[in-house]
């Protein structure tokens, strides 16, 4: 330690604060700062959520920040007290609200903590290199995302509120400022154009990982020995790469049709508004495997790890991760079933989604082939990625049933959907936290403190699935999604109880996240001192110092063979790490 | 859970109750038999002094079964879906009655084409919010947006369909039962979304001579 610590602390001084920390280039650092960001925004879009199920559960009661306040506060003309007039929200702020929600988890939480934060801190390690092949570009790419953090924040404050028109922003309500019926057309301008800057920052990353994976490997790491996380992240960037761009294209065509009186998405100029659907959800679904594949490779890091076992089946676990990728590519008619497309094209679209959920399928068994025959352990991130394969079967179980065209005419935008997008992509925290509690002790140099960590495990899964799961219940009952008041309909009077309930749930769901703020924040500074490899795990990550010095490694390694050798006949111990050489015979191993 | 379902009041809500029933079944045994997997090897495999974990890379056979037999599984999945959705969706029957829907911010119109059956004749007739429909009969819908996308949505009859600015789109559906069912608009179009809604009132042929005697009395 006291050698690495040495090396950290010359490099310090070598550099300065601002370098070190801001305008840092080092992969390790701009992965924090990336997790920063990304838990920053988890933090808005949580709060976010819990002003919707208040509106929800007690429709335009005020919230409880009322009485904070004075009589003539309430009056007045700051930003609060017109946009919360007496505390409550109302149904422009309610459809800003759901809108921001969703962009923001989806945007600038998930896609950073993945790709950005463990991307960046695990991609160069994993392999085996120093650093990522452009290190220059891989702060750029940070530091262009941060404006686009910020106008997304500011748009809150801009005359008629923030983008409201959902996240999926269809036209024509998007496109003409005035269907919005706000004060002002900032909201959706910059939605627009922060998301355009977060494309370029999103650009800049993936070429930035595919180029460090195909030319930065260490001796020795051939692509079927890569841990399987980086194999996610290498598919994950190459979709970026391709999709993102579609998104950009798309939204710089709004902007114009908002800002320059173009008609893209306008049929009274000759546009169509099927025409941004279809360049929205093309880009979409990739997006939405974008989001899961992370936590696909992060699960299948940690089960072999605490099942001490190899995983079950490492290339079919690949070949599904490039399938999923291939197919994800002609499933995106799947969320325009009943848009007016055509519906022929309707049945195509059923059977290739139907056909991008068998590749789900083998990893989930594959998952459970994993757990078969071993040696199991439950720390925190164990629990976490178990947490993972249960929500994953859930929501890609639900997704069947939106997939088969005729239940979803009946299902479509209700909460049903709202229930499948909660367990798949809400169920990717579960990946995001696994990953924190995993490889904190190598991004900070501590152990976060494990029972509070199972506290915070226990409450979130029971929160989750109490919130979560009745939302299926509400979609059956033909509760639309997107709606400020469910009062508004007779048919729905019976199902409120089960608002209110969801209601009640999710506050605790949100409240429980304070175990791992308290838990994050404290051992950031006085948890235990990690030591090197503190989960014997074999992957080349835990053969630098924690936290690992600028250059990764002390001395460079070579590796000899896949990185889920554990409880190999070949050694004494359950686990044999990726750079350990065995004087064997058979050396060599799998893989 | 699928006894949350509204009531089903036309011909082809059993159909898609039928599907949606099959998928249920399906997938409800595939979520027990994973989470029953899943809990037991947990407890079975949990750690144990001096019982290491099995090495072992996978099972050429097994992995070849959980990759054909779901394929198998949803491959049939969509064929079954297919033909109730052609028939819903593809293929409309000629109408007994037909309405141009209007929708617009926040509310429905609902246009009758009146006794000589052609819409944008002199005795077309609107109705702001209200449509009215014969039981067992089948109802043609046109639907039109004069301003942003809207979703035509009747939980009760289990029709769902987008209505465009720009596009007529066709939709159809044959009431089963008597009764007011209501419509909700299930797609965002703006701060009046939640509350735009009508009503279906579903008449007898009897009773619906009597609203059509009511509304065009001179014919
Ligand atoms: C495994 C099989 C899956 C299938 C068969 C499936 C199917 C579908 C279908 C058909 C829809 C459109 C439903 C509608 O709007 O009527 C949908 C929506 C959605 N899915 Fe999935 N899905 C699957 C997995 C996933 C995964 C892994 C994710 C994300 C990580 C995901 C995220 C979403 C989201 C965010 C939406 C809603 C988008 C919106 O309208 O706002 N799905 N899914
Ligand atoms: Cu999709
Ligand atoms: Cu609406």
């Amino acid at each position: 330690m006291s050698e690495a610590g040495a090396a950290v602390h010359a490099e310090h001084e070598r550099e300065g604060f601002v370098r070190h920390y801001i305008f840092s280039k080092d992969h390790k650092m701009i992965g924090r700062q990336f997790l920063f960001a990304g838990l920053v925004m988890l933090i808005v879009g949580g709060l976010l959520a819990m002003m919707i199920r208040w509106q929800l559960g007690w429709p335009e009661t005020p919230l409880p920040i009322t009485g904070l306040f004075s009589e003539e506060f309430w009056d007045g003309d700051s930003w609060l007290a017109q946009t919360l007039p007496y505390g409550t929200i109302t149904s422009e702020f309610y459809n800003a609200l759901f809108s921001m929600h969703a962009t923001i988890m989806i945007f600038f939480v998930v896609v950073p903590i993945m790709v950005g934060a463990f991307g960046n801190f695990l991609v160069p390690i994993m392999i085996g290199a120093r650093d990522m092949a452009f290190p220059t570009l891989n702060m750029l790419s940070f530091w262009t995302a941060v404006p686009a953090y910020i106008l997304i924040l500011l748009s809150f404050f801009v005359p008629g509120g923030a983008a409201a028109a959902g996240w999926t922003s269809y036209s024509p309500l998007a496109a003409v400022p005035d269907y919005l019926g706000v004060a002002g057309p900032w909201g959706v301008n910059l939605w627009c154009i922060s998301l355009i800057i977060l494309g370029f920052s999103s650009l800049m990353g993936s070429i930035n990982y595919i180029t460090t994976i195909v030319n930065m490997r260490a001796p020795g790491m051939t692509w079927f020995r890569l841990p399987l996380i980086v194999w996610a992240i290498f598919i994950v960037s190459i979709l970026l790469l391709l999709a993102f761009p579609v998104l950009t294209a798309a939204l710089g065509m709004l902007l114009f049709d908002r800002l320059f009186g173009t008609h893209f998405f306008l049929p009274e100029g000759g546009g169509d508004p099927l025409l941004w659907q279809h360049l929205f959800w093309f880009f979409g679904h990739p997006e939405v495997y974008i989001l899961v594949l992370p936590a696909m490779g992060v699960t299948s890091e940690i089960l072999p790890v605490f099942a001490r076992k190899p995983i079950f089946g490492y290339r079919a676990m690949v070949y599904s991760m490039i399938a999923i990728a291939f197919l994800s590519w002609i499933v995106w008619g799947h969320h325009m079933f009943q848009s007016g497309m055509d519906p022929a094209l309707g049945t195509a679209f059923t059977l290739t989604t139907m056909i991008i959920a068998v590749p789900s399928a083998i990893k989930t068994f594959n998952w459970l082939g994993t757990l078969w025959g071993g040696s199991i352990r439950f720390p925190t991130p164990m629990l976490f990625a178990l947490g993972f394969v249960f929500l994953f079967t859930i929501g890609g179980l639900s997704g069947i049933f939106m997939a088969s065209t005729p239940v979803d005419i009946f299902i479509h935008d209700t909460y049903y959907i709202v229930a499948h997008i909660h367990y798949v992509v809400a169920g990717i925290i579960f990946g995001i936290f696994a990953a924190i509690y995993y490889w904190f002790p190598k991004m900070f140099g501590r152990m976060l403190n494990e029972t509070l960590g199972k506290i915070h495990f226990f409450l979130t899964f029971v929160f989750f699935n109490l919130t979560f799961f009745p939302m299926h219940f509400l979609g059956v009952g033909g509760h639309m999604r997107r709606i400020y008041n469910p009062l508004h309909y007779e048919f729905l009077e019976p199902l409120q109880g089960i608002n209110v309930f969801i209601s009640v749930m999710a506050l605790c769901l949100g409240a429980s996240q304070l175990f791992f703020l308290a838990n994050f924040l404290w051992s950031l500074f006085f948890g235990r001192r990690a030591s090197e490899n503190p989960w014997q795990a074999n992957t080349l990550e835990w053969t630098a110092p924690s936290p690992p010095p600028h250059g990764n490694f002390l001395t460079a390694p070579v590796v000899y063979r896949g990185p889920y050798e554990y409880s190999s006949p070949e050694v004494a111990e359950d686990w044999l790490p990726q750079t350990r050489r065995v004087e064997v015979a058979s050396a060599g191993g799998h893989g | 859970m699928l006894s949350w379902l509204p009531e089903g009041v036309s011909t082809y809500a059993r159909d898609i109750d039928l599907v949606f029933y099959v998928i249920y079944y399906i997938t409800g045994f595939v979520f027990v038999l994973v989470t029953v997997l899943l809990v037991w090897f947990l407890i079975k495999y949990r750690r144990q002094e001096g019982r290491p974990a099995v090495y072992s890379h996978g099972n050429t056979m097994l992995e070849l079964v959980w990759t054909i037999v779901p394929a198998m599984v949803f491959i049939t999945l969509s064929l079954v879906s297919q033909s109730t959705w052609a028939r819903i969706k593809a293929f409309a029957p000629p109408g007994d009655v037909e309405v141009r829907v209007v929708a617009k911010q926040f509310g429905w119109e609902f246009h009758y084409p009146g006794p000589d059956g052609r819409f944008d004749t002199e005795d077309d007739k609107m109705f702001e919010g209200e449509l009215h429909v014969p039981v067992n009969k089948v109802v043609r819908l046109y639907l039109r947006s004069q301003d942003v996308i809207h979703s035509v949505f009747i939980p009760n009859v289990r029709l769902k369909q987008d209505a465009v600015p720009g596009r007529e789109i066709l939709a159809w559906f044959e009431a089963t039962k008597p009764g007011r069912y209501e419509i909700p608009c299930a797609e965002l179009c703006g701060p009046g979304h939640s509350g735009m809604k009508g009503w279906l009132t579903v008449l007898s042929a009897e009773e619906y001579r009597q609203w059509v005697e009511a509304q065009w009395p001179a014919s």
